[in-house]
C-alpha cells in the first residue's frame, strides 16, 4: 500500500513525498480514533441505559446505531454563541487547546510491533508532556467565558488534573523501571512470556493508581467535580454551544481511549496473546492479528470507565485531593522502592 | 536554507515575540499565557538541539505544572492594572539604557568572536537509537551524584520553609476527618421513631 503511493507520487521531490505519507498515516490515525469516539458516546449511552433497566437511544438507524452521526450533524448546524463579555481570542482558543494535544498524544502509540507513527525513544515521556498542556484549554475556557460557573469549575478541575498528574507520573516511572525503557514498543516487549509476565502483577498497585489517576485525569465521573451539575451547572464549558462545545467532548472521548489504551501498552501486554506460553491454546490462537489483542483489551477499559459511571456516586472535593495526594502519591513511592530492589535484585520471571 | 534552519527561525521568531510580550502586555493573565508560549518554542529549539529529554521535561514541568498555578494566581488575584501600569513612561528610558547594555554584554560574550564555529566545532549528530535520556541519567547519578543529591534536598528544605511561612492554625477548622466519617454506624445516627397514626376527631 506506501510503495505503491510512494511510486505514484516518485514525481514529486521527496519532501513532499514524505510529507504526503505522513499526512496520510495521520489520517489513518485520527480518522478511526473519531470513528472511535462517537461510537463510544453512543456504547456509553446504551450501556449506562441497560444498566439503569432503560433502553436507552435507539430511534435512529437501526438500534440507534446512526445516533452519534445524528448528534454530530446537530452540533455543526448550530449557531456558535459568544457571550458578549467573553474574551473573544481566548474563548475560541479554549477548545482548540484541549482538543489539540488529545490528538497529539496519538502520535507515538504504537499499534503492534510495526505499527507506529513516531517510533521514538522517549515516547511515555512525551505522551506525559502533552497531555499535561490539555489543561490550558480547561483554564483558558473558564476564564475566558466570563463567568462565575465555568472560572469555577475551571479552578476545580485545573486543581485535579495537576494533583493526579504527579501519581500518573510516578506509576510511569515504576513502568520504565520495569521495561527498561521510555519507548512504549520496548515496554511491550519486555512483557513477553504469558500472561503472568505482564507488568500488571508486579506493578499492582501503580496499575490501579494509573488506571484511576487515569479516571481523574479525564474528568470522568466519579471525579466529575469540574461538571457538578448540581453546583456549578456544567464547569468550565457552561458558556460553550454546538461545535466548541463538542470539541470539548471530542477531547475528552479521545483522552479516555489513549488512557485505557495506554493501560493496556504498559500493564496489560499491549498486542501480545493472552494465550502465549499456553501450550496448545497458544497454538489455536496464533492466527489473531497483535492489534485485535490490543483493541480488544482497550474496549474493556473503555467499558470501565462507563461502568464506573452508572455505578459510583460523585466524590466529594476534599476527598478528591485527599485520595490523590494522601493515599496515591505515597502508594506510588513505596512501591516505587519495591520495584527498584526487585530490578536491582533481577527477580523473576519479570525482570530476569 | 535547509528545514532545520527554517524550523529554527520560525520558533526563535515566536519565541522572542512572546518574550517580548510577557513584559509588554498590560492583562497579566496574558503576560501568563505568553510566557507559556515561550517556554513551549524554546522545548522546540531544544528538541531541535537533540535534547529531548530536557524538553520534554520542560513541558512537562514548567508548562504543564508551574505555570498552570501561576495562571491559577493571576487569575483568581484581583490586580489593580492602574497601580501597576504608574510610572511606566517615566522609568521607560532607564530601561532602554538597562536593556541596551544587557544586549551588548551578551553580543560580546556570546558573539562569534568566542563561539564562532572555528573556535567550537558543532557537534555531529548522533545515530538514531541513541538515548539522550539514558545518558544524562547515567552522568547524574554517578559523576554529578553529589551536586544533585545537594540540590534536591535544599529544594526539599525550600518547600518546607514554604510552607511553614503560610501555614496558619484556624481556630476552628472545618476538617473533617474521611477515616472517621466512614466508621459511622446507622446506629450512632439514625433513630426511628414509631407511633400510631393519628385517627381523625
Amino acid at each position: 500500500m506506501l510503495e505503491f503511493i510512494e511510486q505514484s507520487l516518485a514525481w514529486l521531490p521527496d519532501g513532499v513525498v514524505a510529507l504526503v505519507i505522513i499526512i496520510l498515516k495521520i489520517l489513518a490515525i485520527i480518522a478511526p480514533l473519531m470513528a472511535a469516539v462517537a461510537y463510544l458516546t453512543l456504547a456509553e449511552r446504551k450501556i449506562i441505559g441497560y444498566m439503569q433497566v432503560r433502553i436507552g437511544p435507539n430511534r435512529v438507524g437501526p438500534w440507534g446505531l446512526l445516533q452519534p452521526v445524528a448528534d454530530g450533524v446537530k452540533l455543526m448546524l448550530k449557531e456558535i454563541i459568544l457571550p458578549s463579555s467573553a474574551n473573544r481570542f481566548l474563548f475560541i482558543l479554549g477548545p482548540i487547546l484541549t482538543f489539540a494535544p488529545a490528538l497529539a498524544a496519538w502520535s507515538v502509540m504504537p499499534f503492534s510491533d510495526e505499527l507506529v507513527l513516531a517510533d521514538v525513544n522517549a515516547g511515555l515521556l512525551y505522551i506525559l508532556a502533552i497531555t499535561s498542556m490539555g489543561v490550558y484549554g480547561v483554564i483558558i475556557a473558564g476564564w475566558a467565558s466570563n463567568s462565575k460557573y465555568a472560572f469555577l469549575g475551571a479552578l476545580r478541575s485545573a486543581a485535579q488534573i495537576v494533583s493526579y498528574e504527579i501519581a500518573m507520573g510516578f506509576a510511569i516511572v515504576g513502568v520504565l523501571l520495569a521495561g527498561g525503557s521510555l519507548n512504549i514498543g520496548d515496554i511491550v516487549n519486555a512483557q513477553q512470556g504469558s500472561l503472568v509476565h505482564w507488568f500488571w502483577l508486579p506493578l499492582l498497585p501503580l496499575f490501579l493508581v494509573y488506571f484511576i489517576s487515569g479516571v481523574a485525569e479525564t474528568n470522568r465521573s466519579p471525579f466529575d467535580v469540574a461538571e457538578g451539575e448540581s453546583e456549578i451547572v456544567a464547569g468550565f464549558h457552561v458558556e460553550y454551544s454546538a461545535i466548541s462545545f463538542s470539541i470539548f467532548y471530542l477531547a475528552e472521548y479521545a483522552n479516555m481511549i489513549l488512557i485505557a489504551m495506554l493501560a493496556v501498552l504498559m500493564f496489560l501486554g499491549g498486542w501480545l496473546s493472552p494465550f502465549q506460553g499456553i501450550p496448545f491454546l497458544e497454538d489455536w490462537f496464533a492466527w489473531i492479528p497483535g492489534i485485535v489483542w490490543l483493541l480488544g483489551k482497550t474496549a474493556v477499559f473503555c467499558f470501565l470507565y462507563l461502568w464506573f459511571r452508572a455505578t459510583f456516586p460523585r466524590y466529594r472535593y476534599d476527598q478528591i485531593m485527599r485520595l490523590g495526594w494522601k493515599v496515591f502519591i505515597p502508594i506510588t513511592i513505596v512501591w516505587l522502592m519495591v520495584v527498584g530492589g526487585a530490578v536491582v535484585a533481577q527477580l523473576g520471571p519479570w525482570f530476569d | 536554507m535547509g528545514f532545520e534552519q527554517i524550523v529554527f527561525y520560525i520558533f526563535s521568531a515566536i519565541l522572542v515575540f512572546a518574550a517580548g510580550m510577557v513584559i509588554s502586555v498590560r492583562n497579566p493573565v496574558f503576560a501568563a499565557l505568553f510566557l507559556v508560549l515561550a517556554f513551549f518554542t524554546s522545548a522546540v529549539i531544544w528538541i531541535l538541539l537533540e535534547a529531548e529529554f530536557l524538553a520534554l521535561t520542560l513541558v512537562l514541568v514548567y508548562v504543564g505544572a508551574v505555570m498552570v498555578l501561576f495562571l491559577f494566581v493571576v487569575m483568581m488575584l484581583d490586580i489593580n492594572l492602574a497601580v501597576l501600569k504608574r510610572g511606566f513612561r517615566r522609568y521607560l528610558p532607564v530601561g532602554f539604557v538597562v536593556a541596551f547594555i544587557m544586549i551588548v554584554q551578551l553580543v560580546l560574550i556570546v558573539g562569534p568572536e568566542q563561539f564562532g564555529l572555528d573556535k567550537v566545532e558543532s557537534p555531529t549528530p548522533r545515530a538514531a537509537d541513541y538515548s539522550n535520556t539514558e545518558e544524562l541519567g547515567r552522568v547524574l547519578y554517578t559523576v554529578y551524584v553529589y551536586p544533585f543529591e545537594i540540590a534536591s534536598v535544599i529544594l526539599l528544605v525550600a518547600i518546607i520553609a514554604a510552607i511553614a511561612l503560610t501555614l496558619r492554625k484556624r481556630k476552628h477548622p472545618r476538617f473533617m476527618s474521611p477515616e472517621q466519617q466512614i466508621k459511622v454506624r446507622r446506629e450512632d445516627r439514625l433513630r426511628i421513631v414509631k407511633m400510631k397514626s393519628e385517627t381523625k376527631l
